[in-house]
């Protein structure tokens, strides 16, 4: 008992801290445990491009932007103590990268009237800004991506995939069992067979899943695979010569580092995402002369160009066009939560502007608006090709069933709503 | 000049049996008390609560649970967290199915619930011992959270097979959710804590406590003067599992608001209970409450004096805390393998005799 006075008086002195006129983005970062080579390169991305930001343009509207990192390695426990250690600095918006996490933070963000953008992962039908007012996932959220490899089938298989047989190898958890719903809907509507094979945290052992799918010969595999299960699932199918071409993974099974290790055996591995990859962006050359030239990189400052820097690069991207839409809304260069969610819920992203930030054809153009929190959900291909050890696009950003996915999520916010006594907001 | 026992009389058994038969012992006892529910209510915020004091109430619930059957029965269990999951899971089905009934009754019952899914796979204990009984226990966290993953009945057929704690009161006062005030989580928590260490204490104190660690001695022995290893055992095993399975219902609906089992009922936190108890000191209601607190603090303490006083990179802080609070249990049970305990109780005896030890 002693023991923890002490420490509440200590740790009540070092709470006690200035208040900073900056714009505080918290970034809930893991570089270390099972997930962290997913969670390095996207922590360097959001880093570097509020870094970006402050050199080359001295802050948002004049107001430095500060990145506050707080590590949680995946974890929830400590992914809330990441968030009330912050949410107090004045934090703008809230991007935790874990399905986990964000399934704990959607209720105390709303109460605390802090935005949180779930890009590509979280609470698929967050997308309904009715129920939910201070959650956003566009560009893209799981179902599109589910609707988005089903669509790229038919198209590879003109228009007609019934009887085909399509195996979900997916990560036994919140995050793997998204798109389940999705595809079970897909597959009645379309008539392929739908086999699922659940993966338990973290991954290593697919040894008697990829054995089945040995056996029945499925003619797409496709992959909800996240941290170590995507490096040991692109190596189990290539074991089992499982034609890559045939296997495709979502945007968080599609890194470098989950293909390299497989080496040549992993050519032509896909995976579907919502923002383009590579490094060939003029931005980047911004990114040499203004962060890695200074030294003010984040992490090591090997991961420019990689699948998931860009990723965090594009969330940190969002974030400070959703600062400047509050900037000019409300008028007032120093922001607050409230503002910020007002800017995120009236973002439009078009071509000129991602061109104008040296960023063209980044991600697709989309807006957001009061009821539609997710935006349109149109996602591309991409493909990997082990000889120049590169991700390229092999196909634009299409749209998705958005007659399935929009019943999906009228359905799912419809049960948070009443479950959490929630009432409809934008009429 | 503390702790001393002169000029302490006792004039009635009653005085003579009292938990803290030391009247500094005693007032140190009812100060802390006094702390707790007097004073840390009006100053906390939504940080040292979320952050700080509901892992470690919580988490000293669960030491004493755990406590009693490792320490005080001596029947080793790796399924703490498959049976915090169990008091989870019960706590979400009755706090959905029930949504009027008061929070503390459904947290007992998913004690109870515990308790009882805890006797049944302590029945093995009955033929095993040591090693083995840790096997079938291990046996049981797997195949709990299994059960709790695979079956949608248990979270109530949702899309993600995540359970969320709905907004439930105590009195008109919410307990769960995001709006609850950060003092009436931390009370909530507080309260049972209480409660729990109160009956844990006397349980442990009186003719069951002693049956138990007779057990623990030497079952045969035990078994020769007429304790009956079948009631010992099981008791111990639907105590320890009300316990657990309170400080899960907690941890999921007061503390988290939203589980995933494999991710936070996981193996992880069967080893990280069994840690706080064996650093805290087996045998010990004290020890629980230190465990808890030395394995709860720890990382916070070194990752704020480390991201935030020394502004160093986040993951080398992470790893830091791993080699240190590593260390540190390694350092602890070498220098002192009964735990914190009895670091405490050396420090007592010490202060005893201060400021003249001789």
């Amino acid at each position: 008992m002693k023991l923890k006075l002490t420490t509440l008086a200590l740790g009540a002195l070092m709470m006690a801290g200035p208040a900073m006129a900056d714009l505080v983005f918290p970034d809930l970062s893991y570089r270390t445990g099972p997930y962290a080579a997913g969670g390095i390169p996207f922590s360097d991305g959001y880093n570097d491009y509020f870094t970006l930001i402050n050199e080359r343009d001295g802050g948002i509207g004049g107001i430095k932007a500060r990145v506050v990192e707080c590590e949680t390695g995946y974890n929830t426990e400590k992914g809330v103590e990441c968030y009330e250690s912050t949410k107090g600095e004045g934090a703008l918006i809230y991007q935790p990268l874990s399905t986990g996490i964000t399934y704990q933070l959607i209720p105390k963000v709303t109460a605390d009237g802090i935005p949180l953008h779930t890009m590509g992962y979280g609470r698929t039908s967050a997308a309904n800004g009715k129920v939910f007012s201070n959650v956003f996932n566009y560009p893209a959220n799981y179902w599109d991506g589910a609707s988005g490899v089903i669509n790229y089938l038919l198209e590879e298989n003109t228009g007609d995939i019934k009887g085909k047989k399509v195996a979900l190898v997916y990560h036994n958890s919140a995050y793997g069992k998204e798109p389940i719903r999705t595809l079970e809907e897909l597959s009645k509507k379309h008539g392929f067979e739908l086999s699922l094979l659940p993966v338990d945290h973290p991954g290593q052992e697919q040894k008697s899943q990829w054995l089945q799918i040995r056996r029945d010969r499925p003619d797409y595999v496709v992959m909800w695979g996240w941290g170590v299960m995507n490096q040991v699932g692109v190596q189990e199918a290539a074991n089992i010569r499982f034609p890559m071409e045939n296997f495709i993974g979502v945007w968080w099974s599609g890194a470098e580092h989950d293909v390299i290790p497989a080496g040549a055996k992993a050519d032509g591995y896909k995976a579907i995402t919502f923002h383009n990859v590579g490094r060939d962006f003029p931005v980047f050359d911004d990114v040499q002369t203004y962060v890695v030239d200074k030294g003010l990189a984040a992490g090591a400052g090997d991961q420019i160009g990689n699948v998931l820097y860009n990723r965090g690069f594009y969330a940190a991207m969002l974030a400070v066009e959703a600062a400047k839409k509050a900037q000019e809304i409300h008028g007032v260069a120093d922001i607050n939560p409230a503002m910020m969610r007002d800017g995120m819920e009236a973002l439009e992203i078009t071509q000129e502007i991602m061109t104008e930030l040296g960023m063209p054809s980044f991600g697709p153009s989309f807006s957001v608006s009061c009821e539609n929190h997710g935006g349109p959900g149109l996602v591309g291909m991409t493909q990997w090709d082990a000889e120049t050890q590169t991700w390229s696009m092999i196909s634009g950003f299409n749209p998705t069933d958005s007659e399935v996915i929009g019943a999906l999520v009228a359905e799912d916010s419809a049960a948070y709503a009443a479950e959490a006594n929630i009432e409809e907001r934008c009429n | 000049m503390f702790y001393r026992e002169a000029g302490d009389f006792k004039l009635s058994y009653v005085e003579d049996s009292q938990t803290f038969p030391i009247r500094f012992d005693r007032y140190r006892y009812f100060a802390v008390l006094a702390v707790a529910y007097g004073v840390i209510p009006f100053f906390v915020n939504d940080y040292w609560v979320n952050a700080i004091l509901l892992p470690f109430l919580i988490y000293a619930i669960a030491a004493i649970g755990l406590n009693i059957l490792v320490g005080y029965c001596g029947q080793v269990s790796l399924g703490t967290g498959g049976f915090m999951a169990v008091g989870a899971y019960a706590c979400y089905k009755l706090m959905t199915a029930f949504p009027d009934v008061s929070m503390f009754i459904h947290v007992l019952l998913a004690g109870g619930v515990t308790a009882l899914v805890c006797v049944l796979f302590g029945l093995p204990s009955l033929r095993i011992k040591g090693f083995y009984l840790a096997v079938a226990t291990l046996a049981a966290q797997f195949f709990l959270v299994w059960l709790f993953n695979r079956v949608p009945w248990f979270y109530n057929y949702s899309a993600s097979g995540q359970i969320n704690a709905p907004e439930r009161d105590v009195f008109g006062i919410l307990v769960t959710g995001p709006n609850a005030p950060a003092w009436a989580t931390y009370m909530f928590c507080l309260i049972f804590l209480t409660f729990c260490a109160v009956i844990a204490r006397n349980l442990t104190r009186g003719t069951q406590g002693r049956t138990w660690m007779a057990i623990r001695d030497m079952d045969i022995a035990a078994e020769i003067i007429g304790v009956s290893p079948l009631k010992a055992k099981m008791t111990a095993f639907a105590v320890s599992g009300f316990f657990v399975g309170i400080s899960g219902a907690l941890f999921f609906s007061v503390y988290l608001g939203a589980v995933e089992v494999g991710e936070v009922f996981g193996i992880n936190k069967s080893f990280l209970v069994l840690f706080m108890v064996i650093i805290g000191g087996l045998g010990s209601i004290f020890g629980s409450f230190a465990g808890a607190a030395f394995l709860v603090l720890l990382p916070v303490v070194l990752k704020v004096v480390g991201v935030d006083m020394l502004g160093w990179p986040t993951d080398i802080v992470a790893h830091f805390q791993l080699v240190i609070v590593g260390a540190l249990i390694v350092t602890f049970l070498i220098l002192e393998p009964h735990g914190l305990a009895q670091l405490w109780r050396v420090a007592k005896e010490k202060l005893r005799l201060w400021p003249f030890p001789h």
